[in-house]
């Protein structure tokens, strides 16, 4: 098949089979283009998705440009990134036409609260296959531990609306933020390995 | 016009939100409050829909938006907007780090953030477990419910694709099969 095609019709499968935001698509993307294909590493993934949380855009745009740039340059990052959207085009101007109180219809409920409960379970297994191949040394399970920490007490301190707390609020949730959090983990990782000199590394 | 204007509109979406799908609502909100092409009534109802339908929610959300405004042509244009900055920005930096690949900086600088990225998807599957496997607030006595049902579904998923030889299926035949699980039992 040609490779353009091939780029294409992979992401759009993609984007089929990924439910909810684009950490949904990760099992997906290992599936198909880690093992299937070959495109992208395990590693290079998690590089995509830390490089994708902090640069403009959603998520699920990033790392499909990511990959099919990393493959075949310009035109497979502009091939990817339209496979991944050519199937929300046709599924929700087809819904948005014909079923547009389709969320409130109950099978639909009661089937997108089973495929739910399925994702975390996906997120989950896929978050193992990760820390398999980052978290190789004592260093970088302290920084896992760490971000994990932080990021988590975002997330719940977000529900709390510690903003309106004044200037400390803000303050913790900036920390928290993903954006920052990767970028104080590089500097991390910069410190600890960018500076070495020679060809140790490994 | 309002083609262009839909492009344009979705380009600063895709400019200024960073991060999941959950990133543009607040930008959908300001889109509707300006433009008058939908309410915020309309816009939860398309948040819902693009929860469940396939695609990322964000994807999904600006296609619905478009199409509200201006048919199928605008859920074309709205999305080609929305992804159009991405694509830009990463592919510069892309090209930047397969030129610095080598460079000891770069790859100390990634050997630094895996760990983080790693422990951001877990934080974020954290979340959806939280809101997927139990219910917060509801009466007084029962601030707290845990459900069932889903934690079971869940961990039976997980054990399987982990542990048992169904672990070479595709990850959607899972997806699938709980969806039937969850119609057929009223999750």
């Amino acid at each position: 098949m040609n490779i353009y095609l091939d780029l294409f019709l992979t992401f759009a499968k993609v984007g089929v089979c990924t439910f909810g935001g684009g950490y949904a698509m990760l099992p997906i993307l290992q599936r198909e283009v880690v093992e299937k294909k070959g495109w992208a590493t395990d590693e290079e993934l998690t590089d995509y998705f830390a490089v994708g949380q902090c640069t403009p855009g959603i998520i699920a745009i990033n790392t499909a440009t990511f990959i099919g740039y990393k493959y075949r340059g310009v035109p497979g990052g502009v091939l990817a990134t339209l496979g991944v959207v050519f199937p929300s085009l046709i599924i929700i101007t087809a819904i948005a036409a014909f079923l547009s109180n389709f969320a409130d219809i109950p099978v639909v409920r009661h089937a997108l609260a089973g495929i739910n409960a399925a994702v975390v379970a996906l997120i989950a297994s896929s978050v193992v296959k990760l820390g398999k191949s980052t978290l190789k040394n004592g260093a970088a399970v302290a920084i896992f531990l760490c971000v994990l920490a932080l990021a988590a007490f975002g997330r719940l301190a977000a529900s709390f609306d510690t903003v309106s707390y004044g200037p400390l609020g803000t303050a913790l949730d900036t920390l928290t933020s993903p954006a920052v959090l990767i970028v104080l983990a590089g500097a991390v990782g910069f410190l600890l390995y960018g500076r070495r000199k020679g060809g140790d590394g490994k | 016009m309002i083609f262009l204007r839909l492009f344009l509109e979705f380009a600063k979406v895709g400019l200024f939100a960073v991060g999941g799908g959950l990133a543009t609502i607040p930008f959908l909100q300001d889109i509707g409050a300006r433009t008058g092409w939908f309410t915020d009534a309309d816009l939860t109802t398309m948040i819902a829909v693009s929860e469940s339908t396939p695609g990322p929610m964000g994807v999904n959300m600006a296609t619905y938006v478009g199409f509200e405004a201006a048919g199928l042509p605008g859920a074309a244009l709205a999305t080609l907007g929305l992804i159009t900055p991405s694509v830009i920005v990463i592919i510069i930096i892309a090209g930047f780090l397969q030129k610095f690949r080598q460079s000891k900086t770069v790859d100390g600088v990634f050997r630094g953030l895996r760990p983080a990225s790693t422990a951001l998807i877990a934080a974020a599957g954290l979340s959806v477990a939280l809101s997927v496997l139990v219910t917060v607030g509801g009466t007084a006595e029962h601030v707290f419910a845990v459900r069932w049902p889903a934690v079971i579904l869940c961990a039976a998923v997980f054990v399987c694709m982990r542990y048992t030889p169904l672990k070479k299926l595709h990850p959607v035949a899972f997806i699938a099969a709980a969806a039937v699980i969850g119609a057929i039992f009223r999750f």
